[in-house]
């Protein structure tokens, strides 16, 4: 059987490495989404946080023998305090100010994470493998998955459910809904406003941490690797519709899956696609597709 | 007022004219390359520090003056890389300009130095351009360049009995130009192209195109990539068990590319280099005393630029001037034979020299560190970079 | 007040002429100026009238290589060269902002950035752009066929001439009652529009005057440095003319002139003082400064943001403002 000249075989395994790099996007996403619906930032820092999740995993591994696993929690936790500290000294005070003055400072602090990074290791990257655990591959029948990239797409799709599930259908994401409606009203019900701001962006920046450990066995770690994909993210964000948390994680996987079927059938178009996609929703949708309109 | 300007500007003139004048016999060398960004580990500041290394050896003083050196990262921007050696040949009185990494600053630094007539020595940028379509009699273009690599890997890789190729080129003129090269030599030897797949540049995802590769049934993927793209490459083709059924060869690594990946991730894969530190007692000898002052092996780069800085300071000191056509006169008349290679200078400003085929060794085979290749083929000079025929430079007609 | 003003840009301009004289080498002034006319026309547009373009890098690179093109390719002399280059910057300026006007905010921004993608790609893609290898060799050839601009001081001087024409009409447009409008729509766009104005074709003229201008500025800095590469349609650049507009001082009309000086010096000259730096203090370590330009950008941008939000001009002018009410 063919779809469009091509084997369905072809097809499935390209649709299955769409999801696994869909999976990427929607964490990526889905952070910027949460940070931005509470916060009005857009964190263009998120980029260099998902490389720092990768570099931490990689100094994990390399100064303190601490395994894979370890640090797929452990690096996402430093790289909440660090986001905490970077919203307790920065962002707070820019909150009032229009979207430019946070897109640039959160810019500007990209730029010095990975100025400090690449002057202590260089830019050709730095060695790491997949777990033993996963080392493996299985055969679908259609293609052969390695088993890590299984893994990426089910870690993934837990972390985003289980948010999306806190954000929308727990008292805990009420209060953060409601914070990001009327800030005011929530903190007269005696809701500690600044201190759930600050613990959001450590939410979100984790989030990002969480991709970059899950990306380190599989893409090169190195100072730069956050700096392509952060524009992508963006856009992911964008079509979504900005600040939408279940727009973000499936616009991420769909694009994610676009994106695959695009390497098959003009694969130089690959990494524009996404604009494409963006410049025609907005286009017809102003507010993404599943922004509702202010 | 008036009166007191032009005195003034008439003095700062004449001022400036003596300071040229006499900058004329004190040999400076301007280095620019990429420092901070995707190439930085290839040549960066530890190329500079083999220029300092080559001045060092050489006394550190030539024609009676002390040999000045420059640097600057261009960033990637060749708006940097032009302007900045345009500023240092104008006020700073620079005798060789010494271009780096990236295809378009190094073009773009050919042109200002063949317009103010300094000598142009390129070792990072892979263009073969450089010394083809867009030659200058100021250039000279030491280390090696996309023709060669092309050449060197398809011809060596083809007799070998590597006879079907699917190419992963990165969507970028100096891939095509990889891609072309190479798939040219792989059919007048025999072999055959099953296909090709162009990825647009930095893509951090290679499953795709590599599932595409797979389904060709071809013996050898020919990586025309470079950087973090063949990286990246290379780790997904492993992943996926690509290694198993292909050989993978790629067309510009550098062995910082290599020590970054590690050997698990590389073993087998082959590739062309100009010069590896581990081939003889002399290679062994410079990249020892490298590796003392910046703790890292040279790359072949690395070791052009110390190889390139002491021609020129011999060729200045035999024509007892720093005058760039007679030092490129010089350079081009006399046989280089040293550590990093041995060949001529041709008159479009290519040095021929002898470029390898190397085999990345596995993890069990490497006994030291930096112990990364086996050398598959020695590829000779003559054979490998651009043939006169194809040649559209009118300096060597 | 208006004549301190005018006293102050007539020093500048002064400054500027007798530069070359001063010890200043041209290229870089002039390379300078091309970037300052950049900034100032990306501010006409975010500044005085709030739209925040993502997209700018694709106005100076298509003039560029549509000037490097004619003048290379075509023979045509650098006039002409230059025209064509703000014909291609405003022509482009009009396709994008029929698409982006259309849409506000984070919207607009993102409009233009897709757009400025997808023209980036068209460039990689486009036989005469050289790809990464830039379109090289472009001649400076004689203006109007007779002044050969091959001498750096004659293109010095024909620069200068072209950039302050340039700034005249920016500061011409912003005090014109178009300007006005423009302003009106800014602050309050539904008033405007009951007002009677089609604050659309506005909002468009606007955004291809600036997209010329910045034509203007790439076509300058390809017939000035001889080619025309990559990195100008790379959306980097337009992230760093954001940068200069900011640290100069938003919505001044001096600010992107000190804010490109800033950047463009930062990018030079960075190394040159981390070596002095070193010299005098003694440490080592100031001498990789030169290798730290997107750190230090960086670092600029952040403080700029906490402390200096008006940006440099921008502070001093209210600094100036504080201080008169005080008298």
């Amino acid at each position: 059987m063919e779809i469009f000249g091509r084997p369905l075989s072809a097809m499935l395994s390209q649709l299955l490495l769409g999801l696994v790099n869909g999976s990427f996007y929607a964490i990526l996403s889905l952070g910027l989404a949460v940070i931005f619906g509470l916060l009005n930032v857009i964190n263009f820092a998120h980029g260099a946080l998902f490389m720092l999740g990768a570099v931490l995993a990689w100094m994990g591994l390399e100064y303190l023998g601490v395994n894979y696993w370890v640090m797929l929690f452990a690096a996402p936790l430093i790289v909440a305090l660090l986001g905490i500290v970077i919203e307790r000294l920065f962002l707070k005070r820019i909150y009032k100010l229009d979207h430019l003055y946070g897109l640039l400072l959160t810019l500007g602090l990209t730029l010095v994470i990975e100025g400090v990074l690449r002057s202590f290791y260089g830019v050709s990257g730095l060695p790491y493998s997949a777990p033993e655990a996963l080392s493996g591959a299985t055969d679908l029948g259609f293609m052969v998955l390695p088993n890590y990239r299984a893994w990426v797409v089910l870690a993934s799709l837990v972390v985003c459910v289980g948010t999306w599930y806190v954000i929308e259908r727990t008292k805990l994401g009420a209060y953060l809904r409601a914070g990001t409606e009327n800030p005011r009203l929530v903190e007269a019900f005696g809701v500690n406003v600044p201190l759930m701001v600050t613990l959001t962006y450590g939410f979100g920046v984790a989030l990002a941490a969480f991709a970059g450990v899950l990306a380190a066995p599989v893409i090169q770690i190195s100072p730069l690797m956050g700096q392509n994909l952060i524009i992508v993210v963006f856009a992911v964000v964008v079509i979504g519709g900005m600040g939408s948390i279940l727009g973000s994680i499936l616009t991420g996987l769909g694009l994610g899956i676009i994106e695959g079927f695009t390497k098959v059938f003009y694969p130089e178009a690959s990494s524009t696609v996404v604009f494409v996609i963006m410049a025609i929703v907005l286009l017809f949708r102003p507010a993404g597709l599943f922004g509702k309109e202010k | 007022m008036k009166l007191t300007l032009k005195p003034l500007a008439i003095a700062l003139a004449a001022a400036t004219l003596a300071v040229s004048a006499q900058a004329q016999e004190k040999v400076k060398i301007g280095f620019i390359t990429d420092m901070s960004s995707l190439y930085a580990d290839v040549e960066g500041k530890w190329g500079a520090s083999a220029i300092q290394m080559a001045i060092d050896d050489f006394g550190g003083k030539v024609l009676g003056q002390p040999i000045e050196l420059l640097t600057a990262d261009h960033q990637n921007k060749p708006d940097i890389a032009a302007s900045k050696g345009r500023e240092w040949i104008d006020t700073q009185g620079v005798t060789l300009l010494f271009g780096g990494t990236n295809s378009g600053t190094a073009l773009a630094s050919a042109k200002v130095a063949a317009e103010k007539k300094r000598v142009y020595i390129n070792n990072g940028a892979g263009s073969s351009a450089l010394t083809n379509e867009q030659c200058t009699p100021y250039t000279v273009h030491y280390a090696y360049d996309t023709v060669a690599l092309a050449k060197g890997t398809g011809s060596a890789v083809v007799d070998s009995g590597g006879k079907s190729w699917f190419f992963l080129t990165a969507d970028y003129a100096f891939g095509h130009a990889l891609e072309t090269d190479t798939a040219t030599v792989v059919k007048a030897h025999g072999g055959q192209v099953l296909g090709t797949v162009r990825h647009p540049l930095n893509a951090s995802d290679f499953s795709s195109f590599l599932l595409q590769a797979q389904s060709s049934k071809a013996q050898i993927l020919g990586l025309a990539n470079a950087g973090g793209d063949t990286i990246n490459s290379i780790k997904a083709a492993k992943e996926f068990g690509i290694t198993k059924s292909m050989k993978l060869a790629g067309l510009l690594v550098f062995i910082s590319d290599i020590h970054s990946l590690g050997l698990k991730d590389t073993e087998g894969l082959l590739l062309t280099t100009s010069w590896y530190w581990d081939l003889n007692d002399d290679t062994r000898k410079f990249a020892n005393r490298f590796f003392e002052k910046n703790k890292r092996m040279p790359t072949s780069v690395q070791a052009a630029d110390y190889s390139a800085t002491m021609t020129y300071l011999k060729a200045v000191q035999a024509v007892k001037t720093a005058d760039a056509d007679k030092v490129m006169a010089q350079m081009k008349s006399t046989k280089i034979d040293d550590f990093y290679a041995s060949g001529m200078i041709r008159p479009d400003g290519r040095f021929v020299h002898d470029m390898y085929l190397m085999q990345v060794k596995s993890p069990a085979e490497s006994k030291k560190p930096w112990d990364y290749y086996k050398m598959v083929a020695k590829l000779p000079g003559d054979k490998v970079f651009t043939a006169k025929a194809d040649s559209k430079c009118a300096l060597w007609k | 007040m208006v004549n301190k003003q005018f006293l102050g840009y007539a020093l500048l301009l002064l400054a500027l002429i007798a530069a070359p004289f001063l010890g200043a080498y041209p290229i870089l002034v002039i390379k300078l100026l091309c970037f300052a006319l950049f900034a100032s026309a990306f501010n006409l547009l975010l500044g005085f009238t709030g739209f925040l373009s993502f997209g700018h890098a694709a106005f100076l690179g298509s003039a560029g290589y549509a000037a490097g093109h004619v003048m290379k390719v075509w023979g045509w002399t650098p006039e002409l060269g230059l025209l064509a280059g703000m014909v291609a910057g405003a022509a482009l300026g009009g396709l994008f902002g029929l698409f982006a006007i259309r849409r506000q905010g984070i919207y607009f921004s993102m409009i233009t950035l897709a757009l400025a993608q997808m023209f980036f790609f068209f460039c990689l893609q486009a036989p005469f752009t050289g790809g990464e290898d830039g379109l090289q060799g472009v001649p400076r050839g004689k203006l109007f066929g007779l002044l050969d601009l091959s001498s750096d001081l004659v293109m010095y001087y024909v620069g200068l001439v072209i950039v302050v024409a340039a700034f005249l009409l920016i500061v011409r447009t912003v005090h014109s009652p178009f300007g006005q409008i423009l302003k009106a729509i800014k602050e309050n766009e539904p008033r405007a529009i009951s007002l009677g104005y089609d604050t659309n074709r506005f909002k468009l003229i606007a955004f291809m005057i600036s997209a010329g201008l910045s034509g203007l500025a790439g076509a300058l800095k390809t017939e000035v440095l001889g080619f025309a590469t990559l990195s100008d349609v790379h959306w980097s650049m337009s992230g760093s003319v954001i940068l200069m507009t900011l640290v100069g001082g938003l919505g001044t009309l001096s600010g992107p002139l000190v804010g490109a000086a800033v950047v463009i010096a930062l990018e030079n000259k960075l190394g040159e003082v981390g070596n002095w730096i070193a010299a005098v203090s003694g440490i080592e370590w100031f001498k990789s400064l030169g290798e730290s330009v997107s750190l230090v950008t960086g670092l600029i941008f952040v403080v700029c943001v906490m402390a200096f939000r008006r940006g440099i001009m921008g502070e001093i002018i209210a600094l100036r403002d504080r201080l008169r009410a005080k008298r």
